[in-house]
């Protein structure tokens, strides 16, 4: 009989157990995670490389770390890793540096809420893959596009999420400001401002994913160069371990910038209760 | 004003229920009426100043207006259409399509096919998968990397693999968005299981009630509000995986129509094709909102 | 310190540290234009180094008063004035302790408590000097550096306080600062407070709740009635300071208690009966 995951009790009950068993349940959810991926990987090479289903199709682990491995020492593979970072770090970076001020500023003036809003939530319901053919005619194909791209999925979470942690300072924090007659910079900087820190990093961490998207997006639909591009590429001639490996490198990416946003966060944030 | 002594989080700039009158304050009549509708005016001003400008743009306004000041610098703020079209073309366009040569209906009927059985398989996967993963600690454990992973992965990277599996056409269509959508609905239904308040499930259980009727009485409703709001967001990324799906050289559909038009440069259609999913989208959104709402009638208010 | 005193002529001559006249406070709802009466002409005088109570019905604009007293709320009519000057907006002679500790939960226990001299632009030295001395008069030794995350509720609480403290207010103002204690708590936190008021030297208006509480602490009792606010009666009390917690238990006090229960009693009732028949009235 299964009982909710949240509601399984710690307690065991008395009876006693083997060291190895004790163990087991402590770490039972790395335990479990870990075998579940390492079952899946060798079902994986199983199939690709018995040739149950064509290796065309699906590759295997072995044949995708392969690829990896002689795509690391392949000088065009490092090329597309750097146009694709390039493409990234400007478009993440811009968008960082516009929407948090802005975020901040709209989120304290009702009025530049009021003004700034239709756009807002205009360009929030457009997928910008449907921009990007009006992109491609501003910037061409090259990586200015899709700095556009990553710029413009980015902006927005920070921006939404900035301003949403700017309204909703506690109030309670707001009426001790003012009962001790701080002024209105003071009430910025000691009240607002560190209390909007961790909806900053929520948008951040939203605009990652869709800044990661961006580039995806961007160099499929049309690039000369980039990790998106050898996907594509790729693809199309069915060297089907280089796709993975591609993919293999996004989330890796994905992961580690999440990770890091994690890291930088938790410096911010030492008098919070608990990690996120 | 009340200030809340239990500290609620509540909106800053907000004028309380109630202000304490201070002697007779009469306030014109004009004023009240437009700082009780100051949203609405200034978002309507600004989005008109903004299709007035984009006009002018395209038709040479400002350029001529400014010539005097900045002699042929001022030819600057003259764009072609190609670049950005106008409003007005725009709306042109949008009327011959739509009512005229009619074809952006057939686009739409593709599309929403694909869309259709994309955001159904999504929806028949990822909530039943989410809910067991909620249900079932072990088997949370077991596929929680994988969907961490596939989360952190931006899905549109898998359409070559896609394409590889099963060629262009329905199929990758459906696949892609399937793939875009499927994650919000999972992980939302995994934590609305697992953040059923544990006090019903107490209740319920001293009661007596069994494993299915637990989860049909206590668990299912209130996860509701969450499937919804994972709803919506599945919504917004399947409209991705319309678009992107219909890259590689579809024979319909929107998202098709709107590359042949960039390609040939026709940038009034692309924006009816922007505008039409857009529109698209929000109806959807806000079906979902609406039928939210009617759920939610029984949630204290936060 | 200060035994039970009696207003003869030639007190009502001092200045009052701190006077309430005529206090008057209306609420509008602008889209219907309803009126709510909140407080109806509240007067009030106390004196240097009192410690009196207000305790009333709940809803009787217990809490209002004393946000109007501190400068939070504009009152409809009357004045407030502290050392026989007017006041109307918060400032550095008054300070409050909310029921709600509210620390910024950003800033450690120090910088907590200098955050009002921040506001006034006091010297980080001198912040710093004058905060420790208060932590360490509240009994927080040693936490300055802790985060409010790591404080039980009483600890707080106490930091609160301190917070209030360091400001050297004319003035303490308390809004029922021990309501979310649990009561173990809440009664050793009413000693300790007589204790830390004691050596600090304060005038403080205390609005509360509990009776036990309000007599405890004060050398007067003033009780509200229901909405809309005002004075009912002022009930002094006369037991000597110290007073330790077995206080409470004696013949006198229950007296006092009695006392005041009566005279809310018919609010209180009089106000659940209102609410009966109006249940729309959700004004608290």
């Amino acid at each position: 009989m299964a009982i909710p995951a949240n509601l399984e009790l710690a307690a065991h009950g008395e009876r006693r157990r083997t060291s190895l068993a004790r163990l087991y349940l402590e770490h039972e959810r790395l335990a479990i995670g870990a075998s579940t991926l390492v079952v899946v990987l060798l079902l994986w090479e199983a199939l690709g490389r018995s040739g149950l289903v064509d290796p065309l199709f699906i590759s295997f682990p072995t044949q995708v770390a392969q690829a990896g491995w002689q795509l690391s020492h392949d000088r065009d593979f490092w090329n597309d890793v750097e146009v694709s970072a390039t493409e990234f770090i400007l478009g993440y970076g811009a968008a960082l540096a516009l929407a948090i001020p802005l975020g901040l500023a709209v989120g304290l003036s009702k009025r530049l809420q009021y003004m700034i809003g239709p756009f807002v939530d205009t360009l929030n319901a457009v997928p910008r893959v449907t921009l990007l053919p009006i992109i491609i005619i501003w910037c061409g194909i090259g990586i200015w596009s899709k700095v556009v791209v990553v710029f413009l999925g980015a902006v927005i979470p920070i921006l939404i999420n900035t301003q949403s942690g700017v309204k909703t300072s506690e109030a309670r924090f707001m009426r001790v400001a003012r009962s001790f007659c701080a002024s209105r910079v003071k009430i910025f900087s000691s009240i607002i401002l560190p209390g909007t820190v961790p909806f900053i990093f929520t948008g951040l961490k939203y605009g990652a994913g869709r800044a990661l998207l961006g580039v995806v997006v961007g160099e499929l639909y049309a690039s000369t160069a980039g990790l998106g591009h050898m996907i594509a590429d790729a693809g199309n001639t069915f060297q089907t371990d280089v796709v993975f490996f591609g993919v293999l490198v996004f989330m890796a990416t994905g992961l580690i910038v999440v990770a890091l946003l994690d890291a930088v966060e938790r410096r911010f944030e030492k008098w919070r209760p608990d990690p996120r | 004003m009340t200030d809340g002594a239990d500290g609620k989080r509540s909106s800053m700039s907000s004028v309380g229920p109630m202000r304490a009158a201070r002697g007779e304050l009469q306030m014109p009549e004009v004023l009240r009426w437009y700082l009780a509708h100051e949203r609405a005016i200034l978002g309507t001003l600004v989005v008109m100043l903004f299709l007035i400008g984009w006009e002018g743009l395209e038709r040479g306004w400002w350029a001529d207006a400014l010539r005097p000041l900045l002699g042929a610098s001022a030819e600057r703020l003259r764009l072609k259409p190609i670049f950005i079209s106008s409003p007005t073309l725009i709306a042109a366009a949008a009327f011959r399509m739509f009512f005229v040569t009619k074809e952006i209906w057939r686009d739409l009927a593709w599309s929403g096919v694909g869309y259709v059985l994309g955001l159904g398989l999504a929806i028949a996967v990822g909530i039943p998968l989410g809910l067991a993963a909620g249900w079932y600690r072990r088997f949370s454990y077991a596929v929680e990397p994988l969907l961490s992973a596939l989360n952190a992965t931006p899905q549109v990277a898998f359409l070559p693999l896609i394409v590889v599996w099963v060629g262009t056409g329905l199929g990758e269509r459906v696949l892609i968005i399937f793939l875009l959508a499927v994650l919000p609905l999972a992980i939302n239904a995994h934590a609305a299981v697992r953040t059923t308040d544990p006090r019903l499930v107490k209740v319920a259980s001293s009661l007596g009630a069994g494993d299915w009727r637990l989860f049909r009485t206590i668990i299912l409703p209130s996860s509701v509000p969450f499937l919804l709001a994972g709803l919506r967001r599945a919504i917004g990324r399947g409209m991705i995986g319309v678009v992107v799906g219909e890259i590689y050289g579809s024979a319909a559909g929107v998202g098709a129509m709107i590359n042949q038009a960039g390609a040939r440069f026709q940038t009034d259609k692309v924006f009816v094709g922007v505008l039409t999913i857009v529109a698209v989208g929000v109806i959807l959104v806000e079906i979902v909102q609406r039928i939210e709402r009617r759920v939610d009638v029984w949630r204290t208010p936060a | 310190m200060s035994g039970v005193r009696q207003l003869d002529c030639s007190s009502r001559m001092m200045n009052a540290k701190l006077e309430a006249q005529d206090i008057r406070l209306e609420y509008v709802q602008p889209r219907t234009n309803t009126r709510l009466l909140a407080l109806d002409g509240v007067d009030l005088k106390i004196m240097d180094g009192e410690f009196v109570s207000i305790v009333g019905p709940s809803g009787c604009g217990k809490t209002t008063f004393l946000s109007v007293v501190d400068g939070l709320i504009a009152a409809s009519a009357g004045r407030v004035l502290v050392d026989g000057r007017v006041v109307t907006k918060p400032g550095p002679d008054r300070a409050v302790v909310f029921q709600d500790a509210s620390l910024l939960p950003w800033r450690t226990v120090l910088n907590n408590v200098r955050y009002g001299l921040e506001c006034l632009n006091v010297g980080a030295r001198e912040a710093k000097e004058r905060a420790s001395h208060f932590i360490e008069m509240v009994g927080l030794s040693g936490f300055e550096h802790h985060y409010p995350y790591e404080l039980s509720g009483g600890m707080q609480q106490r930091v609160n306080l301190a917070r209030a403290l360091v400001m050297d207010p004319k003035i303490l103002l308390m809004d029922e600062p021990f309501a979310s204690l649990d009561a173990q708590t809440r009664e050793v936190m009413q000693e300790e407070l007589l204790q830390i008021w004691v050596k600090a030297k304060k005038t403080v208006l205390f609005v509360t709740h509990q009776i036990d509480e309000a007599i405890y602490l004060s050398d007067r009792v003033v009780v509200f009635s229901g909405r809309p606010g005002k004075v009912k009666e002022t009930i002094p009390v006369a037991i000597e300071r110290p007073r330790r917690l077995a206080v409470k238990r004696e013949a006198r006090f229950h007296a006092i208690e009695d006392r005041i229960w009566s005279l809310i009693e018919e609010d209180v009732k009089a106000d659940r009966n209102r609410r009966n028949v109006d249940p729309s009235d959700r004004s608290f």
